[in-house]
């Protein structure tokens, strides 16, 4: 919980200007910028993940050396598993992609 | 010096740490409080104690709010989860947090619908996807969080979502030092600052710790060298006389904090008169509750809370520990009765407190040890 995980900006949604997609060593999750508002990142910038928001900016750099002294804590494998939201994330994507079928199903009939 | 190679830039940290031996000379004792239990877990993951002289000593401080939460709040928001239509949605550091009655995992076993999430917004999602069922979030933690709680509340309130609630048990960590600076038995020569905590509230708020207290406090980050800095920095203004509020982390904690998280959280809380830490008993003011105008979403108020009080075994000693009076394996019970595997005291369960850190390396290092000897 107390962990600041640093990830990337790889895009923000069109409809809602404070969620994001973020890339985390190649894990992507959806995190909230809403905390950032004074700050406001733009894809391709490092941010620092708190418990799912986004608290402050930091350089490419920094972003190296949190992930290597997560590395060095041995919490790298916490990290992840916190970033993947313990299946939620993969639980919601799933919900999404039978509600996308589901439209186009309709729209088939 | 046997950890230095592993860590970047090991010539760097070889120097920082002769400053320090050279810095702190060998008349006097320094002791300094490390705030942050983020701080506590590097420093014995690390073993910075290797590196530093024995005339400089580290204190363990209150700031790992699972450590600090009283027993009787974990049993109260269990109790509320007791309704079957009751998801009890919590971090995961919570869950193997001893209850009276067990820990949320074996709770979970016996059948309650426990589920850990990593974010306050992805327990909102579980009432957006359980529309049938109340969702309510065990909110801990510092400033650091607590932010991300009070905007998930503000979007719970804007969707109109009716399903969801927030069990409070957000702690300040000023009034904690605070507490701490006036226990009679705490004699502390400077505080090694909170880093994350800080990139929320800033650095103003410890001024008064270096004005009134005339203690110097460096707000510091989490590398080893970033430690081992901010020690410099502290000796430095000890040595000169000064007491002053510096900030090491400059790449991440701003002087004025973050402004819209703290906007956030003016909006959704309100501060409690008073609210009990484990180990340092009722500290006024020192927590947040959720202001009339979330009521709605504010768990202690929809559900009937017990309202229980559980004192800790008298045995186990997680007071003194907290403060600093004991170290962690002075207490009677530490790796006999006490363990990470079977924790009694909360120090003992989050690898931020103190007993699990200093179990999990100092003592596994001292029984290697010992083993060699023999062997």
């Amino acid at each position: 919980m107390c962990l600041a995980i640093p990830g990337r900006i790889v895009e923000i949604s069109a409809d809602n200007q404070d969620s994001a997609l973020v890339d985390v060593v190649g894990v992507r999750r959806r995190i909230d910028l809403g905390l950032l508002h004074d700050d406001k990142p733009v894809p391709g910038d490092w941010v620092l993940i708190h418990v799912g928001f986004a608290m402050s900016r930091i350089s490419e750099q920094d972003a190296a050396d949190q992930m290597s002294t997560l590395r060095m804590l041995g919490e790298i494998e916490g990290a992840m598993q916190e970033v993947q939201g313990y299946g939620l994330e993969h639980a919601e994507v799933v919900i999404e992609a039978a509600a996308e079928s589901d439209r186009s199903k309709a729209k088939v009939n | 010096m046997r950890f230095v190679d592993e860590f970047r830039e090991p010539e760097l940290i070889s120097k920082t740490a002769e400053e320090i031996c050279r810095i702190a000379g060998e008349e006097r004792h320094y002791r300094m409080m490390e705030v942050c239990g983020g701080h506590t877990h590097a420093i014995y993951r690390f073993g910075l104690k290797d590196i530093l002289p024995e005339n400089i000593e580290l204190i363990h401080g209150p700031g790992c709010p699972v450590c600090v939460l009283p027993m009787g709040r974990i049993d109260d928001g269990l109790s509320i989860a007791k309704d079957p239509n009751v998801v009890f949605a919590a971090f995961g550091d919570m869950m193997r947090v001893p209850g009276t009655q067990g820990s949320p995992l074996e709770h979970k076993a016996r059948g309650m619908d426990v589920r850990i999430v990593y974010s306050p917004s992805d327990a909102l999602k579980l009432a957006r996807l359980n529309p049938e069922k109340h969702v309510m979030f065990f909110a801990i933690g510092f400033e650091t969080t607590a932010p991300s709680t009070a905007l998930t509340m503000m979007r719970a309130k804007a969707e109109g979502i009716r399903n969801f609630s927030v069990f409070c048990n957000h702690v300040t960590i000023i009034p904690a030092i605070r507490a701490i600076l006036d226990s009679p038995d705490m004699r502390l020569d400077a505080f090694i600052g909170p880093g994350h905590v800080s990139t929320v509230i800033g650095c103003r708020p410890y001024e008064w710790i270096a004005q009134n207290e005339r203690k110097p406090i460096v707000v510091s980050g989490f590398e080893p060298l970033d430690m081992l800095q901010s020690i410099v920095m502290l000796l430095r203004q000890l040595r000169a006389g000064e007491a002053k509020v510096e900030n090491q982390y400059k790449r991440v904690v701003p002087w004025e904090g973050n402004r819209a998280a703290l906007k956030a959280m003016a909006e959704v809380f309100q501060l409690r008169p008073y609210f009990e830490w484990r180990g340092l008993g009722f500290i006024s003011q020192s927590a947040l509750s959720i202001n009339d105008k979330y009521a709605e979403f504010d768990a202690e108020q929809r559900f009937d809370v017990p309202g229980i009080r559980v004192t800790d075994p008298k045995a186990a000693q997680c007071g003194e520990v907290l403060k600093g009076v004991l170290k962690p394996h002075q207490c009677k019970l530490f790796g006999r009765e006490c363990t990470p595997e079977h924790p009694i005291g909360a120090l003992m369960v989050s690898s931020e407190g103190s007993c699990a850190a200093y179990h999990n390396y100092e003592h596994r290092k001292a029984v290697m040890v010992s083993l060699s000897s023999i062997a």
